[in-house]
């Protein structure tokens, strides 16, 4: 299923294939990418789109953007995901640039968006707390004004790859007399900084994505705070719209469903009952994402035509992150007997492996992807955001 | 990808909206169905004085050249008010297969008639034991002079009381199962040595167990590649059942939301309950997804664009599943009322599934989805 595009769009997609092809470290295909790089390599693309003038397709031209009309930016993102690139780090990129940029004042805009542009600063997002998740208006890490500093206590978790950041991007609160959300502030800070601690998360699928930060006493520039004191929460708003954007996945779940087919293939006789119980269910599923699919070009061509697309987000979200969950789990029940063995973390190529080479992952995506439907906001938040605003309940 | 609708196709909306909401209500529908015809002929006429009967056809045909967005536009109005008159049967099928492989002396002869709202139309190719598949065909028809005589039985065809003319697959050769030597005819609905027994169907419309014992037929199209036009008629039949569906759905959301602010249990509304919302939530991106892939599905009808007919059976497939979930939840969240046949939503909760068996029923359409995967 492909946008009419018009023969300028359509030169713009075969330039980006083509780019994709002939760019894409070799380095960064690894079993399973997610997991398996380094910073450094993690890295290569993105130091490769940045000298393209790619790396921010989100961005406005005046901060380093390319200034894509919102039809590339979608060519963009389908050529990307459908050639299985690692996407540059949407933390950095994604999530705190433009809030520097829509919120943030020259000073802020001209030290931290060239070097987020560069990779030179790889940044995480500190908002849970043990006792926030969902509810991340109970942010309880203080931010105490001392002079030209704010003191920071608090504990910030589930902090994705902490473990490689320069900087974080924290919720803090600063006024613990005001209501839940109007007490809140939007603070950088220096991972360097004294009392910083982070400490590993190991999740079901044996990989180290997640961490938790303790902040112990950390003097923070009062500089760092962006835009108003205690008006955090508008900027926190802002950035998680901007991170529910484009979590169809449809480029990834259509790789995944190819992929399915073949190990079906390969696995599972025709004459198994078992194989035609297989061949319904992925189609069931490639059929949801066809639909999803069909509603992700639909609300982009209303987009481009200045139609406000509403919670559009949710419904992406939330469908993209299920249909990726069935695939893996479709995928795991597909290998059978190898779907008992799990790779060993750090990986290793001494670490044996049963069974053929394409199962080798199956067990961790499927544990790894029950995230999902949790993080970004759960997929219940986002069904309660679409009862609120679509169906005004 | 979205439709942005030409300010023709914009006006083809409205008006059938108009005179939907001006002559088609709840109550309006219900004296139809309970009526002796069980359909209306005034209301017919009108939709061929509103051209919505020449809509689909080719300008070299007669018609308006709306092509299957027309059928689209029409067919989700029709849904949302539960049109009971057989524009599938009559202007998609029987109409598209006419002027498909119809001769030029056939498609003079008979398009006119049907743009005019003066003769009604079946299609009758189901049998006992062929299920959905449209190559087992049993029936018989042999050259006899310059026509066909014909011979067996065709069960349930939708609409079949009400119509002046039949188109019957039947086989001119080959065994029960071949794909080829199955031809269509055309067969008078009142002909010798034809008999028709009615019954109602669970949506308030009427069909008919139909025996043919040496009826006369005219061929159309060619002989023995009956079932490849019947296929692409198929399509066309699912293209226009789709949106018919999407209609239905839209007002069961409609319908179900406005009654979860209304209706009031332990001193608050239903709907501020959170599992009434979740589920609401999830109809209304049922009905969404359902929409994407109608107009993904009409669209590809217009280039008649390979892979047309996995597309089809997907999309059968994906809006049937929808409009089950949808139906099921909206006289789940009625409660008791959902029940009753006073209120509206029972009868479309009845129409969906009526549409779920019509051309092959979801797990039918899934199952064929997977089997005409090139890459599978």
């Amino acid at each position: 299923m492909e946008l009419a595009l018009s023969p300028e769009d359509a030169a713009f997609r075969d330039e980006v294939r083509a780019f994709i092809k002939d760019n894409y470290p070799a380095e960064m295909r690894v079993a399973n990418p997610e997991t398996d790089l380094s910073k450094e390599q993690m890295l290569l693309w993105h130091r490769i789109l940045h000298d393209k003038g790619w790396i921010a397709p989100l961005w406005p031209k005046e901060h380093g953007g390319p200034g894509w009309s919102i039809t590339r930016r979608f060519i963009f993102e389908q050529e990307t995901t459908r050639a299985g690139t690692m996407p540059p780090l949407a933390f950095s990129v994604t999530m705190v640039g433009p809030v520097i940029y829509t919120f943030g004042n020259d000073a802020q805009k001209q030290k931290f968006l060239p070097r987020i542009l560069s990779g030179e600063d790889w940044w995480c997002q500190g908002y849970s707390e043990p006792g926030s998740g969902s509810d991340l208006a109970t942010v309880r890490t203080k931010a105490v004004r001392d002079g030209d500093h704010y003191i920071v206590n608090g504990h910030k978790t589930w902090t994705t790859l902490a473990q490689h950041a320069d900087w974080i991007f924290c919720l803090v609160r600063t006024d613990p007399t005001a209501k839940p959300q109007s007490g809140i502030s939007f603070l950088l800070i220096d991972m360097k900084s004294p009392g910083v601690t982070v400490r590993p998360i190991i999740t079901i699928d044996g990989s180290h994505e997640i961490n938790d930060v303790f902040l112990e006493n950390v003097r923070v520039p009062a500089e760092n705070l962006i835009g108003e004191e205690n008006k955090g929460w508008t900027y926190a708003k802002f950035l998680l719209g901007n991170e529910r954007t484009s979590m169809a996945g449809i480029g990834r779940s259509t790789r995944y469903i190819n992929r399915l087919k073949k190990i079906v293939r390969a696995e599972i006789p025709e004459d198994d009952p078992a194989h035609l119980e297989f061949i319904r269910d992925i189609a069931r599923v490639e059929l949801d994402v066809l639909a999803l699919e069909a509603t992700e070009l639909r609300v982009v061509a209303q987009m481009a035509r200045g139609i406000d697309p509403g919670p559009a987000a949710s419904l992406f979200k939330i469908r993209g992150t299920e249909i990726f969950q069935d695939i893996t789990e479709l995928t795991h029940r597909a290998i059978g007997n190898y779907g008992l063995a799990i790779r060993e973390h750090p990986v290793s190529a001494n670490h044996f492996m049963p069974g053929p080479d394409y199962g080798h992952t199956a067990s961790e995506k499927y544990l790894n992807s029950r995230k999902l439907s949790i993080y970004g906001g759960s997929n219940e938040i986002q069904r309660n955001i679409i009862a609120k605003a679509v169906l005004g309940l | 990808m979205d439709i942005q609708f030409t300010e023709e196709q914009e006006l083809l909306r409205s008006s059938v909206q108009r005179l939907l909401r001006d002559r088609y209500d709840f109550d309006a529908r219900r004296k139809i169905v309970g009526s002796e015809d069980g359909f209306s002929r005034k209301h017919w006429a009108e939709f061929a004085e509103l051209g919505l009967l020449a809509a689909p056809f080719s300008e070299a045909a007669g018609g308006l050249g709306g092509g299957p967005l027309s059928t689209m536009i029409i067919m989700q109005e029709f849904g949302r008010h539960l049109v009971v008159e057989p524009f599938v049967e009559t202007v998609v099928v029987a109409g598209g297969l006419i002027e498909q492989v119809g001769s030029e002396a056939q498609k003079r002869a008979f398009i006119a008639d049907i743009i005019a709202g003066s003769k009604l139309w079946a299609l009758a190719w189901t049998e006992k034991g062929s299920r959905f598949d449209l190559a087992t065909v049993t029936t018989t028809a042999r050259g006899d002079g310059d026509g066909y005589v014909l011979a067996g039985d065709k069960t349930a065809v939708m609409a079949a009381p009400w119509a002046d003319y039949l188109i019957v697959s039947a086989r001119t050769s080959g065994h029960r199962h071949d794909r080829g030597g199955v031809s269509l005819f055309v067969v008078d609905r009142r002909a010798a040595n034809l008999d028709l027994q009615s019954f109602r169907t669970i949506d308030g419309r009427r069909a008919a167990e139909i025996s043919l014992r040496g009826v006369r037929g005219e061929l159309l199209g060619r002989e023995g590649e009956g079932v490849a036009a019947l296929e692409a008629c198929r399509n066309r039949a699912i293209g226009a059942l789709c949106a018919e569906a999407v209609g239905a759905i839209g007002e069961l959301n409609d319908a179900t939301l406005d009654y979860s602010k209304t209706r009031k249990q332990f001193g608050v509304t239903i709907g501020s309950f959170q599992v009434l919302q979740h589920r609401m939530v999830d109809m209304f991106i049922a009905h969404q997804e359902a929409l994407s892939l109608m107009q993904h599905l009409s669209l590809s009808l217009i280039g008649d664009e390979a892979g047309l007919s996995r597309l089809a059976s997907g999309a059968k497939s994906k809006i049937g599943y929808a409009g089950k979930f949808v139906a099921d939840q909206a006289v789940q969240l009625h409660g008791g009322m959902g029940m009753t046949d006073e209120l509206n939503v029972g009868h479309y909760f009845k129409r969906i599934s009526s549409i779920n068996i019509q051309f092959g029923d979801p797990a039918y359409h899934v199952l064929r989805y997977a089997q005409l995967d090139a890459a599978a």
